[in-house]
Protein backbone atom coordinates (compact mmCIF):
# COMPACT_ATOMS: atom_id res chain seq x y z
CA UNK A 1 0.00 0.00 0.00
CA UNK A 2 1.16 3.49 -0.80
CA UNK A 3 2.45 5.25 2.17
CA UNK A 4 -0.41 8.41 1.29
CA UNK A 5 -2.98 5.31 2.02
CA UNK A 6 -1.16 3.85 4.73
CA UNK A 7 -1.10 7.26 6.59
CA UNK A 8 -4.87 8.40 5.70
CA UNK A 9 -5.88 5.32 7.20
CA UNK A 10 -4.47 6.12 10.73
CA UNK A 11 -5.38 9.68 10.68
CA UNK A 12 -8.84 9.59 11.84
CA UNK A 13 -7.45 7.20 14.53
CA UNK A 14 -5.19 9.13 15.64
CA UNK A 15 -6.75 12.37 15.57
CA UNK A 16 -10.13 10.50 17.59
CA UNK A 17 -7.13 10.23 20.81
CA UNK A 18 -5.52 13.52 20.30
CA UNK A 19 -9.03 15.19 20.19
CA UNK A 20 -9.86 12.99 23.62
CA UNK A 21 -6.74 13.80 25.41
CA UNK A 22 -5.86 17.81 24.41
CA UNK A 23 -9.78 18.54 24.52
CA UNK A 24 -9.03 21.19 21.53
CA UNK A 25 -9.43 20.10 17.85
CA UNK A 26 -6.85 22.92 16.65
CA UNK A 27 -4.29 21.61 19.19
CA UNK A 28 -5.14 17.90 18.04
CA UNK A 29 -4.34 18.48 14.44
CA UNK A 30 -1.41 20.34 14.81
CA UNK A 31 0.18 17.27 17.21
CA UNK A 32 -1.33 14.18 14.75
CA UNK A 33 0.32 16.49 11.57
CA UNK A 34 3.34 16.41 13.38
CA UNK A 35 3.24 13.08 14.17
CA UNK A 36 2.73 12.34 10.29
CA UNK A 37 5.64 14.24 9.59
CA UNK A 38 7.60 13.07 11.73
CA UNK A 39 6.58 9.41 10.12
CA UNK A 40 7.12 10.57 7.11
CA UNK A 41 10.74 11.16 7.42
CA UNK A 42 11.63 7.60 8.20
CA UNK A 43 9.55 6.35 5.39
CA UNK A 44 11.49 2.66 6.20
CA UNK A 45 9.46 2.00 9.02
CA UNK A 46 6.17 1.76 6.65
CA UNK A 47 6.47 -1.87 6.44
CA UNK A 48 4.65 -3.34 8.82
CA UNK A 49 0.84 -2.13 9.15
CA UNK A 50 0.29 -3.59 12.63
CA UNK A 51 3.19 -2.13 13.89
CA UNK A 52 3.05 0.52 11.64
CA UNK A 53 0.13 2.06 14.21
CA UNK A 54 1.72 1.19 17.66
CA UNK A 55 4.91 3.31 16.17
CA UNK A 56 2.73 6.09 15.06
CA UNK A 57 0.71 6.14 18.57
CA UNK A 58 4.13 6.59 20.13
CA UNK A 59 4.96 9.12 18.40
CA UNK A 60 2.13 10.58 18.86
CA UNK A 61 2.09 10.54 22.62
CA UNK A 62 5.24 12.12 22.45
CA UNK A 63 4.15 15.04 19.99
CA UNK A 64 1.08 15.48 22.93
CA UNK A 65 3.35 15.83 26.24
CA UNK A 66 5.02 18.58 24.10
CA UNK A 67 1.51 20.27 22.99
CA UNK A 68 0.55 20.48 26.86
CA UNK A 69 3.88 21.15 28.34
CA UNK A 70 3.87 24.63 25.89
CA UNK A 71 -0.06 25.12 26.72
CA UNK A 72 0.22 24.63 30.64
CA UNK A 73 -0.61 28.08 31.58
CA UNK A 74 -3.75 27.44 28.92
CA UNK A 75 -4.94 24.38 30.81
CA UNK A 76 -5.38 25.60 33.96
CA UNK A 77 -7.11 23.29 36.50
CA UNK A 78 -10.21 24.82 38.20
CA UNK A 79 -9.62 23.53 41.49
CA UNK A 80 -12.17 25.86 43.24
CA UNK A 81 -13.72 22.45 45.31
CA UNK A 82 -16.10 19.89 45.15
CA UNK A 83 -18.83 20.99 42.43
CA UNK A 84 -22.54 20.71 42.10
CA UNK A 85 -22.06 17.89 39.57
CA UNK A 86 -19.84 15.91 42.22
CA UNK A 87 -22.22 16.28 44.72
CA UNK A 88 -25.36 15.40 43.18
CA UNK A 89 -23.48 12.47 42.08
CA UNK A 90 -22.28 11.30 45.50
CA UNK A 91 -26.14 11.88 46.60
CA UNK A 92 -27.11 9.98 43.89
CA UNK A 93 -24.75 6.76 44.60
CA UNK A 94 -25.02 6.96 48.24
CA UNK A 95 -27.22 7.41 50.84
CA UNK A 96 -26.64 10.04 53.82
CA UNK A 97 -26.23 7.31 55.79
CA UNK A 98 -22.89 6.29 53.63
CA UNK A 99 -24.79 3.01 52.23
CA UNK A 100 -24.87 2.57 48.69
CA UNK A 101 -28.68 3.53 47.16
CA UNK A 102 -28.45 0.80 45.02
CA UNK A 103 -25.88 -1.94 44.73
CA UNK A 104 -23.63 -1.65 42.18
CA UNK A 105 -24.77 -3.76 39.10
CA UNK A 106 -22.84 -6.62 37.01
CA UNK A 107 -20.97 -5.54 34.30
CA UNK A 108 -20.28 -8.77 33.63
CA UNK A 109 -16.74 -9.42 31.64
CA UNK A 110 -16.95 -7.06 28.88
CA UNK A 111 -13.40 -6.86 28.61
CA UNK A 112 -13.47 -10.50 27.80
CA UNK A 113 -15.86 -11.66 25.43
CA UNK A 114 -17.15 -10.52 21.96
CA UNK A 115 -19.34 -8.03 23.23
CA UNK A 116 -15.96 -5.94 23.85
CA UNK A 117 -16.63 -3.46 21.03
CA UNK A 118 -19.45 -1.97 22.45
CA UNK A 119 -18.26 -1.49 25.86
CA UNK A 120 -15.34 0.23 24.62
CA UNK A 121 -17.06 2.72 22.46
CA UNK A 122 -19.14 3.53 25.94
CA UNK A 123 -16.30 3.65 27.92
CA UNK A 124 -14.47 6.17 24.84
CA UNK A 125 -17.55 7.97 24.92
CA UNK A 126 -17.79 7.92 28.95
CA UNK A 127 -14.43 9.49 28.99
CA UNK A 128 -15.34 11.98 25.94
CA UNK A 129 -18.15 13.39 28.32
CA UNK A 130 -15.49 14.67 31.61
CA UNK A 131 -15.24 18.06 31.60
CA UNK A 132 -11.97 19.13 29.32
CA UNK A 133 -9.71 19.73 32.44
CA UNK A 134 -10.75 16.87 34.41
CA UNK A 135 -10.69 14.64 30.84
CA UNK A 136 -6.63 15.88 30.20
CA UNK A 137 -5.91 14.85 33.51
CA UNK A 138 -7.57 11.67 33.63
CA UNK A 139 -6.11 10.20 29.80
CA UNK A 140 -2.26 12.01 30.96
CA UNK A 141 -2.75 8.88 33.74
CA UNK A 142 -4.72 6.65 31.88
CA UNK A 143 -3.46 6.76 27.94
CA UNK A 144 -0.03 8.96 28.01
CA UNK A 145 0.77 6.81 31.31
CA UNK A 146 2.10 9.75 33.02
CA UNK A 147 3.71 8.89 36.78
CA UNK A 148 1.54 11.46 39.11
CA UNK A 149 5.32 13.19 40.09
CA UNK A 150 5.04 14.43 36.28
CA UNK A 151 1.35 15.29 35.59
CA UNK A 152 2.17 17.47 38.70
CA UNK A 153 5.16 19.18 37.02
CA UNK A 154 3.24 19.37 33.93
CA UNK A 155 0.28 21.07 34.80
CA UNK A 156 1.25 22.56 37.89
CA UNK A 157 -0.67 20.51 40.16
CA UNK A 158 -0.33 19.65 43.98
CA UNK A 159 -0.42 15.97 44.30
CA UNK A 160 -3.31 16.43 46.23
CA UNK A 161 -5.24 18.29 43.53
CA UNK A 162 -4.51 15.84 41.62
CA UNK A 163 -6.05 13.13 43.12
CA UNK A 164 -8.91 14.94 43.52
CA UNK A 165 -8.68 15.26 39.89
CA UNK A 166 -8.52 11.73 39.35
CA UNK A 167 -10.51 10.85 41.68
CA UNK A 168 -13.86 12.96 40.34
CA UNK A 169 -12.87 11.63 37.12
CA UNK A 170 -13.52 7.49 37.82
CA UNK A 171 -16.31 8.25 40.07
CA UNK A 172 -18.06 9.93 37.04
CA UNK A 173 -16.45 7.51 34.68
CA UNK A 174 -18.08 4.50 37.05
CA UNK A 175 -21.10 5.78 36.89
CA UNK A 176 -21.29 6.72 33.36
CA UNK A 177 -20.42 3.38 32.97
CA UNK A 178 -23.11 2.13 35.02
CA UNK A 179 -25.91 3.89 33.52
CA UNK A 180 -24.62 3.65 29.76
CA UNK A 181 -23.06 0.01 30.04
CA UNK A 182 -25.69 -1.64 32.24
CA UNK A 183 -28.63 -0.12 30.75
CA UNK A 184 -27.21 -2.07 27.76
CA UNK A 185 -26.77 -5.51 29.04
CA UNK A 186 -30.01 -5.23 30.89
CA UNK A 187 -31.48 -4.62 27.23
CA UNK A 188 -30.09 -6.98 25.03
CA UNK A 189 -29.68 -9.42 28.01
CA UNK A 190 -33.03 -11.40 26.54
CA UNK A 191 -32.56 -11.31 23.08
CA UNK B 1 -12.69 -1.43 66.33
CA UNK B 2 -14.49 1.47 65.68
CA UNK B 3 -11.48 3.24 64.54
CA UNK B 4 -11.69 0.49 61.81
CA UNK B 5 -15.10 1.35 60.79
CA UNK B 6 -15.89 2.22 57.56
CA UNK B 7 -18.97 3.63 55.40
CA UNK B 8 -19.75 2.29 52.49
CA UNK B 9 -19.30 5.61 50.68
CA UNK B 10 -15.71 5.52 52.76
CA UNK B 11 -14.44 1.78 51.09
CA UNK B 12 -16.09 3.63 47.77
CA UNK B 13 -13.64 6.12 47.68
CA UNK B 14 -10.58 4.13 48.99
CA UNK B 15 -11.21 1.82 46.31
CA UNK B 16 -11.45 4.75 44.10
CA UNK B 17 -7.84 6.23 45.03
CA UNK B 18 -6.47 2.93 45.15
CA UNK B 19 -6.19 2.80 41.26
CA UNK B 20 -3.66 5.86 41.91
CA UNK B 21 -1.14 5.66 44.59
CA UNK B 22 -0.79 3.44 47.66
CA UNK B 23 -2.97 3.42 50.63
CA UNK B 24 -1.71 3.53 54.13
CA UNK B 25 -1.59 0.36 56.30
CA UNK B 26 -4.52 1.15 58.43
CA UNK B 27 -6.97 1.54 55.22
CA UNK B 28 -6.03 -1.18 53.84
CA UNK B 29 -6.91 -3.20 57.11
CA UNK B 30 -10.24 -1.31 57.26
CA UNK B 31 -10.92 -2.29 53.17
CA UNK B 32 -10.44 -5.75 54.64
CA UNK B 33 -12.67 -5.90 57.03
CA UNK B 34 -15.22 -3.91 55.66
CA UNK B 35 -15.27 -5.64 52.33
CA UNK B 36 -15.44 -9.55 54.23
CA UNK B 37 -18.20 -8.27 55.49
CA UNK B 38 -19.89 -6.14 52.71
CA UNK B 39 -22.42 -7.27 50.16
CA UNK B 40 -22.45 -4.17 48.23
CA UNK B 41 -18.94 -3.25 48.18
CA UNK B 42 -17.38 -5.95 46.51
CA UNK B 43 -19.61 -5.30 43.47
CA UNK B 44 -18.25 -2.12 43.18
CA UNK B 45 -14.58 -3.33 43.84
CA UNK B 46 -15.45 -5.51 40.70
CA UNK B 47 -16.36 -2.21 38.99
CA UNK B 48 -13.50 -0.81 39.52
CA UNK B 49 -11.52 -3.95 38.38
CA UNK B 50 -13.55 -4.26 35.02
CA UNK B 51 -12.28 -0.34 34.40
CA UNK B 52 -8.37 -1.13 35.31
CA UNK B 53 -8.43 -3.90 32.95
CA UNK B 54 -10.88 -2.29 30.16
CA UNK B 55 -8.51 0.63 30.46
CA UNK B 56 -5.66 -1.40 30.12
CA UNK B 57 -6.50 -2.78 26.91
CA UNK B 58 -8.30 0.29 25.81
CA UNK B 59 -4.68 2.28 25.62
CA UNK B 60 -2.70 -1.35 24.31
CA UNK B 61 -5.63 -1.21 21.22
CA UNK B 62 -6.72 -4.60 22.22
CA UNK B 63 -9.86 -3.48 21.48
CA UNK B 64 -9.04 -3.25 18.13
CA UNK B 65 -8.11 -7.08 17.60
CA UNK B 66 -11.14 -7.82 19.66
CA UNK B 67 -13.39 -6.15 16.98
CA UNK B 68 -11.54 -8.12 14.48
CA UNK B 69 -12.74 -10.98 15.82
CA UNK B 70 -15.85 -10.48 16.02
CA UNK B 71 -16.28 -9.68 12.30
CA UNK B 72 -16.60 -6.16 11.94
Amino acid sequence: MPIQDQIAEHHSYLLRFARLQLRNDAWAEDAVSETLLAALAKPQSFGNQSQLKTWLVGILKHKIVDSIRQRTREINIDNTGETDQDQELDALVFKTDGHFASDPSDWGNPEQDLSSRQFFQVLEACAEKLPAAMGRVFLMREWLELPCEEICKELNLTSTNLYVQLHRARLRLRECLELNWFGHTGSTANS
Amino acid sequence: MMILRRTCKQVASLLIAREDRDLPLADRLALRLHLAACKACPKFERQVLTMRNALRQWRNYEMDEASVKSGD
